[in-house]
């Protein structure tokens, strides 16, 4: 089955927060992409990054994998990790990985800015 | 006049119908409805599931990976084999008690893992999410690391690539210390070895790949209290404990017989 065109674009907030938007599918073929993404937005003085997942489709346990290892590379920078745009059954899966327990979930991204400090 | 094609389902169904087959449900605690003869099911009843997040040790991304002709095998065939009969791959001395049925989202297997110094050591895992390429393990509270193993296959040029991947931290100090005094050795040789079994399965000789990544060289020090969940410690404690129950049990056989 062809792999769905995902995407990440990445947009400027604030001066310290970034908003990651996610389109398509988060699988382990999808770790360039997500990596350069958080490049782009991790730039001098960012402390939040934001991942917005409305537009996700489908995301397998390879996909969780590359969350955790974005994290731990947003913690090394002291960044905190923020979500929204959840799904039920993806706010399941972050609860069933503990994923919930590192990353900031919220219903909707002015939730997440306010939490952020952004807004 | 009414159309009676079939269409195909839209993909957000498509979507849809894989998640709610291909993850686990969502558990707070991990529950063993049956404990196979021969198991032991002290370090898993009532366990939270642990990702590397909640681990204490170093975090690791170890990638093993073994090649047959893609002429022996599909990868989806690939795995279909190995998800019915995993326990058979596994290097010799370590039990996997999986279900019959073979390994399904949700499902939850004991196993017996010989440690360095031939420590006996009773674990579990739950099967985190399985579709027809991959499927992965996810571990409990207690279990030597935090974590999960993938196991998947795909094509490339010519060949079903075999892939374990596991993403860990040790779970606490004292197996931090096991992993770093010949613990990693010997699980790059557990997962090497089941790489070669599983070729072999396919009458295929390859070497297994090997590449290791500290994807974060930290050690989260306030996680040094999960050596409360030590199954190392626990399983050994039920080892020592043995000819106690033994006696105990000589009891209570002579009391139902008087």
């Amino acid at each position: 089955m062809p792999e769905a065109a995902t995407t990440f674009d990445v947009r400027e907030v604030s001066e310290e927060t970034r908003v990651i938007d996610i389109k398509g599918d988060i699988t382990a073929q999808s770790e360039d992409v997500l990596m350069d993404a958080y490049g782009r937005a991790s730039g001098h003085g960012v402390k939040v990054i934001v991942l917005n997942f409305s537009g996700l489709d489908y995301m397998n346990s390879g996909g969780i994998g590359l969350l955790v290892t974005l994290l731990v590379r947003a913690q090394r920078q002291r960044q905190r990790m923020l979500a929204y745009g959840l799904s039920e059954h993806y706010r399941q899966i972050f609860e069933l990985t503990r994923l919930d327990e590192a990353v900031g979930i919220h219903d909707a991204e002015g939730d997440a800015l306010a939490a952020a400090g952004a807004s | 006049m009414s159309d009676e094609r079939s269409e195909a389902p839209a993909p957000e169904q498509q979507a849809a119908g894989r998640e709610a087959t291909n993850w686990a449900k969502s558990v707070s605690r991990l529950n063993v409805s049956e404990v196979p003869a021969g198991a032991v099911n002290i370090n898993v009843e009532g366990r939270r599931l642990t990702s590397p997040i909640q681990g204490f040790g170093k975090m690791w991304q170890k990638t093993y990976q073994v090649r047959i002709p893609a002429d022996r095998v599909s990868n989806t065939d690939l795995i279909a084999a190995w998800k019915q009969r995993f326990p058979d791959f596994w290097p010799e001395g370590n039990h996997f008690y999986g279900p019959l049925t073979g390994i399904e989202p949700g499902e939850v297997a004991l196993l017996d893992m010989v440690l360095p110094g031939r420590m006996k050591l009773s674990t579990g895992v739950m099967v985190l999410y399985a579709d027809e390429e991959s499927f992965t393990l996810m571990t409990p509270q207690g279990h030597m690391f935090a974590g999960w193993i993938t196991f998947s296959a795909t094509v490339v040029d010519g060949h079903t690539v075999a892939q374990v991947q596991v993403l860990m931290r040790a779970s606490d100090p004292i197996f931090e210390l096991g992993l770093s005094l010949g613990g990693h050795r010997q699980e790059d040789r557990f997962w090497q070895q089941t790489l070669t079994r599983l070729a072999g399965h396919f009458d295929h000789e390859a070497d297994v790949d090997t590449q290791v990544v500290c994807v974060d060289k930290k050690r989260q020090w306030s996680r040094w209290r999960n050596v409360w969940h030590s199954s190392a410690i626990r399983s050994t404690l039920y080892t020592l404990g043995a000819p106690g129950r033994a006696v105990k049990r000589l009891f209570k056989r002579g009391g139902a017989v008087a």
